[in-house]
């Protein structure tokens, strides 16, 4: 679906199902040069399990027009911004990588609007290397080369995708390359520039998962377990030999995850 | 190649989209002969089914180990994945069908391998489908051939069998300029020898009972997707853009920006059509795909010597071959084929017809056969097998006359290949 935010087209992959006001709402935000697709099984097993299942695509990235938001403050104000157009007074969120800050900003911030938070490829704060930064300033395509080397376990780098015949990595590197100029270093600059993470978490009130990747080089889960002890009500659950890339790597066991927080078992 | 791609192309040939069976530690890919996959339970059938999780269902749709093929195969050529299909014909069938229906137009190179000829030619006009056939050495002919109901552009990359060299760069660019995307069939160039997405195609398929598989025991092709090709940026290709009714009304360009393409055809035409590969073949032919780079290296180094050695003979009219200096495309084939420009080649006897049958009928090693990209040397005449049904004309538009032989060079030793063919030169 297409809704207008800020005078500009954003859109909202919904499994083909249509918003209902008896369902919870639970919300996917994609990460850096990334967009909802990163979130289809997930969305598709949500949207049939009871939920209004919605993968936005953030400002510049994917079908969403308009420029990219280079603050996660932002990025999480245009997100509530987004809920209150779509009239969702509650929701959860479950957001990998900069879309967890975004989460965990807008959590901290709106206590009252989300009911359950999943991090998924999480760290607080998320810095970026001087390097990776500058590259994604002047090189976009060696640094979307850069990311996919990071992004991915041992394991992985040689595939064997539970999706048939799809290539994690091939699909990755695609994806980020179909970003336009500079929304790369504007999604960097904004996680390497946000120094309110573990100040936000400790606000965080509503039970949140940290989903982590035990290979995890982009935010490496033993850091990132650092965070979860600052968030009160916190489950920290670690994939063994994953890494940064979950969803791609492991997209069954992420769900299961997600439905045993989101939904029990 | 990026430095920042883990591993290269042999590695990838003997790793990619396997690790060790998880059972039993089996270090070779299982062949998983089975038709079908026990649920666990109601809810994981109903969300495998719905596309809500990853996993095998029926084995027409996808096997565990055609799906080790298919990653294989797509890793080696950089794509978003790919689609094992019973044979050459059908990835071609299965990429044509999921783009258009009836109405649909393709334009494609004239030097074309018979079987694909006769598939665009005659067959799918049954279906309302119609091609175009021009000469890709003429960019304008090409350009000049477009219809507002295109949907394809296709050539192979080596051309059948007079190995006119595509210039990729340049058809792409002229193919994305109308929205258009280009599709190679890299039967004869391999993923070793060239890598088509990097130059610009948009997908490859093979027919992989060639230089893929090798031994020449089983049939099969593969269809593989660069994910580069802005499906919805134009009205052009509503199968992959519009919802899809045979899916829940998926948007399968919504589904997956990049791998679209894929998503539909394997929805679709693997679900419809039907045309799967065995996992048996897969298993074969991913034995051949283990030492796809070290046997091309070989039949690379052989041809070049086979080559040389009948451009020289005095009972040889010409060898067409794009290395040699009279070859119209040897300037380009030397910028993007510089590994070498594939093993099969043809080549002209003096005293035309006559004398190309009974220099077949001489040979001793190399095998009489209607196949090429074998470990074993194959040699045929053209005109009166793979191309028989194509009138004069368009024989002589693809480069083939009637004294044409083809030579497909395996892996002996060079001196017993010279040899057998010093004798039956001479024995003429």
């Amino acid at each position: 679906m297409i809704i207008t935010v800020d005078n500009q087209a954003t859109y909202i992959y919904t499994a083909t199902q249509k918003i209902q006001n008896d369902k919870p709402t639970i919300l996917f935000i994609h990460g850096a040069a990334n967009d909802h697709s990163v979130w289809n099984t997930q969305c598709r097993y949500f949207s049939t399990h009871g939920w209004n299942a919605l993968a936005i695509d953030l400002p510049a990235h994917g079908q969403t027009d308009g420029s990219a938001l280079d603050s996660i403050s932002a990025l999480s104000d245009w997100i509530q911004k987004c809920t209150e157009i779509l009239e969702i007074e509650k929701l959860s969120i479950v957001g990998h990588s900069m879309g967890s800050l975004i989460g965990l900003e807008l959590a901290s911030k709106s206590n009252t609007i989300v009911s359950r938070l999943a991090l998924v490829g999480t760290n607080a704060p998320m810095p970026v290397s001087e390097h990776l930064l500058e590259t994604s300033k002047n090189k976009a395509e060696i640094a979307y080369q850069m990311i996919n080397q990071y992004s991915f376990s041992s394991r992985a780098k040689l595939g064997k995708n539970d999706i048939p015949g799809i290539s994690m990595l091939g699909v990755s590197i695609k994806l980020m390359q179909r970003t336009k100029p500079g929304v790369l270093h504007a999604d960097f600059v904004a996680c390497n520039s946000y120094v309110n993470g573990i100040t936000a978490a400790e606000k965080i009130a509503c039970p949140t998962l940290l989903l982590l990747g035990s290979q995890d080089k982009m935010t490496p889960a033993p850091r990132a377990k650092v965070m979860g002890e600052v968030i009160p009500n916190s489950t920290v659950k670690v994939l063994s030999g994953t890494g940064h890339a979950l969803m791609a790597e492991q997209p069954n066991q992420v769900t299961d995850c997600l439905k045993d927080f989101l939904i029990g078992n | 190649m990026s430095d920042y791609r883990d591993y290269k192309l042999e590695t990838l040939g003997l790793h990619a989209g396997q690790e060790p069976d998880s059972d039993h530690g089996s270090r070779a890919q299982p062949i998983h002969f089975t038709t079908s996959y026990v649920f666990p339970d109601a809810d994981t059938a109903a969300s495998l089914f719905n596309m809500e999780r990853g996993g095998h269902v029926y084995s027409r749709i996808s096997n565990p180990t055609n799906a080790v093929l298919e990653e294989r195969i797509s890793a080696m050529e950089g794509g978003v994945g790919g689609i094992a299909t019973a044979s050459g014909q059908a990835a071609m069938h299965l990429a044509i069908t999921t783009l258009m229906g009836q109405g649909g137009h393709i334009v494609a190179s004239q030097a074309l391998y018979g079987g694909s000829h006769n598939l665009l030619q005659y067959t799918m006009p049954r279906f309302g489908i119609e091609t175009t056939f021009v000469n890709f050495r003429d960019l304008d002919s090409v350009e000049a051939a477009i219809k507002p109901e295109t949907r394809l552009i296709f050539s192979e990359t080596l051309g059948n069998p007079g190995l006119d060299v595509l210039n990729i760069p340049a058809v792409s660019k002229l193919a994305h300029k109308h929205s258009l995307p280009l599709m190679v069939d890299s039967t004869f160039t391999t993923p070793y020898l060239i890598e088509p997405f990097t130059h610009g195609a948009d997908l490859i398929f093979h027919s992989a009972t060639k230089f893929l598989g090798g031994h020449g025991v089983a049939i099969g092709g593969i269809l593989i997707d660069s994910g580069n090709f802005n499906w919805s940026q134009s009205d052009k290709f509503p199968t992959l853009s519009e919802p899809y009714k045979g899916f829940h009304n998926m948007v399968f360009t919504e589904e997956s920006p990049v791998a679209a393409f894929l998503l539909r055809a394997r929805r679709e035409g693997l679900r419809d059509f039907g045309a799967c590969m065995s996992p048996m073949n897969a298993f074969q032919i991913m034995q051949g795909v283990e030492t796809l780079g070290p046997r091309m290296q070989r039949h690379i180094e052989n041809t070049r010597s086979v080559v040389d050695f009948l451009n020289d003979h005095e009972s040889v009219s010409q060898v067409i071959y794009p290395e040699l200096a009279d070859h119209p495309d040897q300037k380009l084939a030397a910028q993007i084929l510089p590994k070498g420009c594939g093993a099969v080649f043809t080549f002209e006897l003096k005293n035309g017809r006559q004398a190309g049958q009974k220099f077949i009928e001489k040979l001793k090693i190399f095998s009489h056969l209607a196949n090429v990209g074998d470990a074993k040397s194959l040699v045929i005449h053209p005109a009166s097998t793979t191309h028989f049904r194509m009138s004069d004309e368009d024989l002589l538009a693809a480069g083939i006359h009637p004294g044409t032989v083809r030579l497909s060079i395996g892996l002996e030793n060079i001196d017993d290949l010279l040899g057998d063919l010093k004798q039956a030169l001479k024995s003429r």
